[in-house]
């Protein structure tokens, strides 16, 4: 049973990170890349209408985790606390900037929001690529100190960052090289994700340089790539254990490569869809093969004394867990049906919606 | 440790009081939106339609600030109450996923169309996601008062050795006796906050002689909202909370009414009267005798418990907190049916629109729904102390083992800070809508 609700979790997950990370990755783009006003409306369009949708999966995802996996959700979210209060305050932000630009029409008024949303979604892709690299990376359960536990076996907390940034310390701080590298990652991936999704949703003059762009951080990507898997072993030895022994797994690093060399063809696509659902087979393969090469583990203990995290002990008891069954599937029929008809009311560009003039 | 408790209980209070000054507008006014939507369709009258337009503007706005400030809720179960997530995740985790999944999803997929698709969708439709938005928040509300009645009488559980709540009955949940008059009184309480918000903005446009076609709707629609809620709020929704408190938590309704000794012959109800502690009295008592028996057990001269007669370890922590949360609620509750009845009266005998003393009244009154309903929910919660789980876990046993005091507060400020700038800012931007009025050019082309 708890292994249903764990593959339901990752899903959640996953499509929160496609759907979201886009918003995201557009943010980015409208930092960065999105000069004139026109450009701007363009960017904001295009997720206007989603972002608010989009987030709902994470506060689902998170709902899930609570019912399904009470420990790991107590553990690791006071364990995290830090990060997880920015990630709020940035989420904040984020929302913020959206909704209120367009309130009022003077150009610092806009000027402020504007890069309130972009920063905040700059920083939010980082973070995220941060956290994964926690979760890969492990943390001292029971805050293990000479070999003893000062806490509960399950309970640990992290510091931002220690200074020497080094991911095997023995106290270690959730900003390390291994785990910036991650973010690093996480940011160029969705800049492009992001970048993919306004060429589908909108047609100003931004679109061609977007291609131009994704063009180049692609070459970026694939390097960031190749070398954090490198570093993964060094931080982990043998991450890819699962993956000799069931060898059906690959099919989820074999979609993200397919993904990412995709996108060198970016110039050479007809349709306007194919870009994104390159990004995307990239963002779920990758996400996929690090959960597959993980499993069962949801949290790795950095010291020998307390037990990993996994899907076995942190579970909620088994009559709870089968009638959420339920009410899930239930829910879930009804979480796709309103996808549909949001796409299909909403479909085709957005460019003259007129989102956030209020 | 001591610090760190206060701090992350002042941080979960601040914080949820902060978000429930949303919610509580979103409930009410989705199903007056909802109302306005329904009459232009059947009266055809493009006033009604341009009515909805317009509080739906002020919807959008309050509705993405209970977004943004309910996300720190869902978080904070973890991040400071990580214990009592443990163990009893189990079973409120069912609650709370249910209302992601039923009611978030709900609410964000169809606002988006009503906010943005009324020429996509035709008037039809966009009645239908309208009311699709108005089902999402009220069961949202539904889930999550049901979560909050199971720690305030927890039912269809079993308690492991490890200390861990498990569930044994689903059903139970939703059949919990405290969760269906504490639902029904809330939502009244959010519908008390949206008649008198709408009535106010009408108030204001009589008296300032603007947009007095749709001031007149407004006050009227308001009023008669108004008084229906307001009178259920307290017969028979808030009797039946009440009743509940004296079934189930006597010690905690000791202390709300301040009787600190059991009275023989039937208690008086006080209506002012401050509680000091030390000499365990009421101080300046002006009170009624006999009332409060009668109210509870419908005898004059039946026994109500005194604060005395339980342990002095299962008393509520905060009493004269409870008493003022518990008498500002019944008080305003009272007040605000006075006033709803007076003009509805005059709504009937078609004066209302000319009474200025009463519009400049309503005008006045937008804020105390708010202070009422938060007096409401301190009642609450100061209430179940000292326990999370109503007798069966105390609170100082659910906080968070390694999250330290310097932590808790960095967070608390942050909070405190962010959430001024966004009440300053939101401030400003209702009552920019509000001046620009219901017939500015809509932006929802
Ligand atoms: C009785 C009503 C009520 C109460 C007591 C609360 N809320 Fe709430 N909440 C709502 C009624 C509501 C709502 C009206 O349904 C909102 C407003 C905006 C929205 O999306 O739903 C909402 C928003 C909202 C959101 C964002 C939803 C979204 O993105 O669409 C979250 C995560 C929570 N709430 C969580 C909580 C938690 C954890 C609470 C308690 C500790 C809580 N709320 C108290
Ligand atoms: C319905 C969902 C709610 C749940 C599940 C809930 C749960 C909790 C929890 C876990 C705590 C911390 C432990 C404690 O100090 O007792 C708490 C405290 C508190 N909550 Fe709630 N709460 C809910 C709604 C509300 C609302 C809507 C308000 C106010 C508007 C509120 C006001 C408070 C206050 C003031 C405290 C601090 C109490 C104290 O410090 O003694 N709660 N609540
Ligand atoms: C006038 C008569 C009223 C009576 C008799 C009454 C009674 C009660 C009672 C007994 C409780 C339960 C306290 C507890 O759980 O320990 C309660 C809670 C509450 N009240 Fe009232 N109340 C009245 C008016 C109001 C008004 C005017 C509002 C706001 C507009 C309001 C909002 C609330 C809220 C938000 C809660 C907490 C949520 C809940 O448990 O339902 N009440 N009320």
């Amino acid at each position: 049973m708890e292994i249903f609700w764990f593959i339901v979790l990752m899903v959640m997950l996953g499509i929160y990170v496609i759907l979201d990370g886009y918003d995201f990755g557009a943010g980015i783009v409208h930092l960065f890349l999105a000069k004139t006003e026109q450009e701007k409306k363009a960017v904001t369009n295009a997720i206007g209408p989603f972002w608010d949708a989009n987030e709902v999966w994470l506060i689902a995802a998170g709902g899930v985790l609570f019912f399904a996996f009470p420990t790991l959700y107590a553990s690791a979210f006071s364990g995290f606390y830090l990060p997880l209060m920015l990630v709020l305050w940035l989420l904040i932000f984020r929302a913020v900037g959206l909704e209120l630009r367009g309130q009022v029409h003077h150009r610092m008024w806009e000027a402020i929001w504007d890069k309130a949303f972009g920063i905040a979604s700059l920083l939010l892709a980082l973070f995220f690529g941060a956290a994964l690299g926690n979760v890969v990376r492990g943390v001292n359960l029971g805050m293990v100190e000479n070999g003893v536990s000062t806490q509960e076996p399950h309970y640990f907390f992290l510091a931002l960052w220690n200074p020497t940034f080094d991911p095997l310390a023995e106290h270690q701080g959730v900003i390390d090289w291994f785990t910036l590298l991650l973010g690093l990652v996480a940011v160029v991936t969705l800049t492009i994700h992001g970048a993919n999704w306004i060429i589908l949703k909108t047609s100003t003059s931004l679109n061609g340089r977007l291609k131009k762009v994704i063009f180049k951080l692609n070459f970026v990507l694939l390097a960031l790539v190749v070398i954090s898997a490198g570093l993964w072993h060094y931080v982990k030895p043998f991450p890819l254990n699962n993956l000799q022994t069931h060898y059906w797994l690959w099919i989820f690093p074999i979609i993200g490569a397919v993904g990412l060399i995709g996108l060198f063809r970016i110039n050479k696509f007809k349709k306007d869809s194919t870009g994104f659902l390159f990004s995307s087979m990239f963002i779920f393969g990758s996400f996929a093969t690090t959960i597959a090469s993980l499993f069962p583990t949801l949290l790795p203990s950095t010291n020998g004394i307390n037990p990993s995290l996994t899907v076995h002990n942190v579970a909620a008891h088994e009559y709870g867990l089968s009638v959420g069954l339920y009410w899930f599937i239930i829910a879930a029929i009804l979480v796709i049906a309103y996808f549909i008809i949001q796409f299909r009311v909403f479909k085709g560009k957005m460019d003259d919606v007129g989102y956030g003039e209020h | 440790m001591e610090d760190m408790i206060l701090y992350n209980r002042l941080q979960f209070a601040f914080t949820i009081t902060f978000h429930y000054l949303f919610p509580q507008l979103t409930m009410g006014l989705s199903l007056m939106i909802v109302y306005f939507k329904w009459k232009f369709l059947r009266t055809k009258n493009e006033d009604y339609n341009n009515a909805s337009k317009f509080w739906m503007k002020i919807f959008a706005l309050n509705f993405a600030m209970g977004v943004v400030t309910g996300i720190p809720m869902e978080f904070q179960f973890g991040t400071n109450w990580a214990k009592f997530s443990e163990l009893t995740g189990g079973i409120i985790g069912q609650t709370l996923a249910m209302e992601g999944m039923f009611s978030f999803f709900l609410e964000s997929s169809f606002l988006g169309m009503f906010l943005f698709g009324e020429k996509l969708l035709g008037q039809k439709l966009h009645f239908l996601s309208g009311l699709m938005v108005f089902i999402g928040s009220w069961a949202s509300g539904f889930l999550i008062i049901a979560t909050h009645s199971w720690m305030q009488h927890p039912v269809g559980y079993e308690i492991l050795e490890n200390g861990k709540f498990i569930l044994k009955n689903f059903g139970a949940l939703f059949n919990n006796p405290w969760l269906w008059p504490s639902y029904l009184h809330n939502q009244m309480g959010s519908l008390v906050t949206s008649s008198f918000f709408v009535a106010a903005v009408g108030a204001f446009y009589l008296l300032s002689n603007k947009h007095s076609r749709f001031g007149k709707i407004f006050v009227k629609s308001g009023v008669v909202f108004g008084v229906i809620s307001s009178v259920m709020l307290a017969f028979p929704t808030g009797d039946w909370a009440a009743k509940n408190v004296v079934k189930y938590q006597p010690v905690t309704f000791a202390a709300m009414e301040g009787i600190f000794e059991t009275e023989k012959g039937g208690s008086e109800i006080v209506l002012v009267g401050q509680p000091d502690m030390e000499n365990k009295k009421l101080d300046n008592k002006i009170a009624v005798p006999n009332v409060l028996s009668f109210l509870t057990y419908q005898r004059w001269d039946a026994e109500i418990k005194g604060l005395n007669e339980f342990d002095e370890s299962i008393h509520p922590t905060n009493v004269p907190g409870l008493y003022y949360g518990y008498h500002i609620m019944v008080g305003l509750g009272t007040i605000f049916i006075g006033i709803m009845v007076l003009a509805s009266f005059l709504l009937w005998k078609g004066k209302l629109y000319k009474t200025k003393w009463l519009l400049w009244i309503l005008m006045f009154m937008i804020p105390f729904p708010y202070i009422a309903n938060t007096a409401g929910w301190y009642t609450a919660e100061l209430g179940r102390q000292p326990w999370l789980v109503y007798n069966l876990m105390r609170m100082v046993d659910g906080v968070s083992p390694t999250v330290s005091s310097g932590n808790a507060l960095f967070t608390l400020l942050g909070f405190v800070g962010l959430y001024l700038l966004l009440g300053l800012l939101f401030l400003l931007l209702v009552l920019k809508i509000i001046r620009k009025g219901p017939e500015a050019k809509m932006a929802l082309k």
